[in-house]
């Protein structure tokens, strides 16, 4: 295994050759964008309508492969392959959203329909090609999983600078876009196009997956916008916050995945970005400070615990742990620990008599009461 | 024995119970909204097959519908915790858990090559039901493998919905109203997630588990926009569903022999196309094909 982590360690500090160098970099441009346009996505409840974009671009690369074979092109032209996949990938959201919006279909399952139809089709259109004579569709497979060893140095660096581009105008229109997520009315009273807001961000969207075709493939892309979205959502509320990280989060996903895909031979490019990416956002899910499964725990077996001695200071007894808090001392409540009494009883109040009140959110028998269940409980005196 | 019974015959019959199958599980998943949970199980459940193929060291049927059956749990639950946690939107969160089990999966099938075990992505990603053969047609206990899973878990999902009709009706459209009632709707839930999987794996061999999406889905959306009604509904999509089985293999194997060529098309991407060219038709000329809110609408305008 030391050789293994010897060839990582060359790879993160560009010493594993220019190629690999340039396609790392690329990787990490490419995570930086789908973070930032994912966050957007992701604040617009958006993620999905990537997948499908993602699946349906497979009719659109073969049938570019096949034009671009007709006009006499040799080899692969990616920017001809791109050009096809963006095009039914644009009509494949385009249909989701027809069909959402002319019949009683709702989104999710127009979003599925569209997927599954536009890839099934290419296909089919990929095995009538696999029977033409002219080789090298071999090329058109590695579509679907990703290949990102299979990038030259030159198409790395188109699409890192393509990525960047993306990257750029989504900070142009940082501040419309994100009224747009936070409040959509406010956003259209100040006369901002919504529908064209919508429009950009989601052909940001569908230009980030047809970039990240190549290294990641079709299946796997929209993990590039969904999961440093994600992942930053457990640290942060704000729209700087969440954009922020998610873009760090998809530049070091995305650049740390492809540098172990370049040095382990048994490590397939898509899966080990988007793999890398999925540890960053477990280890989120896990340690997030406020939001994190650890923090979720400590926070509920603490509540419970003062509840519990809450509790036994009403009754008058003493609970191990009381002291800790503040709430006892020398066998008896201290003013915390009054305070801490009070608060329960209003708890109990509640619930007997208004508890159509009862806030959802806080602590239950803790945390003190907002202002208008006690000023209900202050109408309705015993 | 002609050809026909012993490479056409058991591929459309494959076929068949696996659309028939999803286009049964699939009208729950349309009802409660929950399509893209079909995605995310039938991505989810790869590194399970793989998993337990790997474990078992063959093809083992038993084994690889565990470890999908346990994938899928897993994704399930994973999905509520980042949901609830996170309070990220369901589409996310499904998206977040399923693409991260679907890129082990892949991982876990590079380790499983280099072992020499041999399971294609290929299969996952588009099935091979020119692999169903009935070489010892008319002896029915030699009858492929994957005939007898689909068959199985086909009768176990009929059974269920037959025998649970009214709680699996009641569940889906007022769960609120069912655990009212003393109903457990988050079971019924959760057999939903099971027979899904189950379904996936079942079909992953004969269409592939990402048109096995097709198939949950289409179908059922198909139906739902030409009928108000909840049977209608779900009979009208077996039918569609086994329909397209039957016009999509025809279409893979003799569309091409109409043109004087001697190759087929796959024949899992055209079942799926065909279901789909069924939804657009229904999106077209459906007479239940109008929300709500379009159809009033229109009534104003007219």
């Amino acid at each position: 295994m030391t050789g293994a982590g010897d060839g990582l360690l060359e790879a993160l500090t560009f010493q594993a050759g220019y190629n690999t160098g340039v396609v790392m970099a690329g990787s990490a441009a490419l995570g930086a964008a789908a973070g930032g346009v994912g966050a957007f996505l992701l604040l617009r409840a958006r993620a999905m309508a990537a997948d499908a974009v993602g699946h349906a671009t497979l009719p659109g690369l073969v049938l570019a492969f096949i034009a671009a074979g007709a006009l006499g092109a040799e080899g692969r032209a990616l920017p001809v392959l791109l050009a096809g996949a963006a095009l039914t990938g644009i009509l494949g959201m385009a249909a989701a959203e027809a069909l959402t919006r002319r019949t009683r279909l709702a989104p999710d399952a127009a979003i599925a329909i569209a997927l599954s139809v536009f890839y099934a089709a290419g296909i089919v259109l990929l095995s009538w090609v696999q029977t033409l004579p002219a080789g090298s569709q071999g090329g058109l497979e590695s579509f679907i999983l990703g290949q990102a060893a299979a990038l030259s140095a030159a198409e790395a660096l188109g699409l890192a600078v393509a990525a960047l581009l993306a990257l750029g105008l989504l900070l142009a229109l940082f501040r419309p876009l994100g009224l747009l997520c936070f409040d959509e009315h406010h956003a259209r009273a100040r006369g901002w196009p919504v529908a064209g807001l919508d429009a950009a961000l989601l052909g940001l969207g569908a230009l980030v997956t047809v970039l990240g075709l190549q290294s990641v493939g079709l299946v796997l892309v929209v993990a590039l916008l969904i999961l440093p979205a994600v992942a930053a959502r457990f640290w942060s509320k704000r729209l700087a916050g969440i954009f922020w990280l998610s873009v760090g989060f998809g530049a070091g996903g995305a650049f740390l995945g492809a540098a172990a895909s370049s040095i382990w031979l048994r490590a397939p490019t898509g899966a080990s970005i988007v793999l890398a990416l999925g540890l960053v956002f477990a280890a989120s899910l896990l340690a997030a400070p406020r939001r994190g499964i650890v923090a979720e725990a400590v926070r509920r077996a603490r509540a419970g615990w003062q509840v519990r001695a809450a509790r036994a200071l009403q009754a008058g007894r003493g609970y191990p742990g009381a002291g800790l808090f503040g709430w006892r001392r020398g066998g008896r409540p201290t003013a915390r620990g009054a305070a801490a009494v009070a608060r329960l009883e209003l708890w109990d109040r509640c619930l007997a008599e208004a508890p159509e009140a009862l806030p959802a959110e806080l602590a239950w028998g803790i945390d003190p009461l907002p202002a208008e269940a006690l000023a209900l409980l202050g109408k309705r005196a015993p | 024995m002609s050809l026909f019974w012993q490479v056409d015959f058991p591929a459309l019959l494959a076929a068949g119970l696996a659309s028939g199958l999803c286009a049964l599980l699939g009208n729950f998943l349309v009802l409660r909204r929950e399509s893209l949970l079909g995605d995310a199980i039938a991505h989810a459940v790869l590194p399970g097959i793989v998993g337990g193929f790997m474990l078992a060291g063959a093809l083992a049927a038993s084994a690889m519908l565990a470890g999908a059956l346990a994938a899928a749990l897993i994704a399930a639950g994973a999905i509520q915790v980042v949901r609830r946690l996170g309070r990220i939107e369901p589409g996310a969160a499904m998206g977040a858990v399923f693409t991260v089990m679907f890129a082990a999966g892949v991982f876990m099938l590079e380790q499983a090559a280099a072992r020499n075990l041999h399971i294609d992505a290929d299969c996952v990603l588009y099935g091979q039901l020119e692999d169903i053969l009935w070489l010892d047609a008319p002896d029915i206990s030699a009858l492929p493998r994957e005939v007898w899973t689909l068959a199985g878990v086909f009768a176990a999902a009929a059974a269920a919905v037959l025998l649970l009709a009214k709680e699996i009706r009641l569940a889906v459209f007022d769960p609120a109203f069912a655990a009212a009632l003393g109903f457990r709707p988050g079971l019924i839930h959760l057999g939903l997630v099971l027979f899904v999987a189950a379904a996936a794996i079942a079909s992953f061999e004969a269409v592939g588990s990402i048109l096995v999406i097709a198939m949950l889905i289409c179908p059922p959306a198909a139906a739902r926009l030409m009928t108000d009604n909840y049977r209608t509904q779900i009979l009208l999509s077996i039918a569609l569903g086994t329909g397209s089985a039957f016009a999509g293999y025809g279409l893979a194997g003799f569309a091409p022999a109409l043109l004087g060529a001697s190759w087929s098309l796959n024949a899992a991407g055209c079942i799926a196309v065909v279901s789909g060219l069924a939804v657009a038709a229904a999106a077209l000329f459906g007479p239940r094909r109008l929300s709500f809110a379009s159809a009033a609408a229109s009534l104003g305008r007219g």
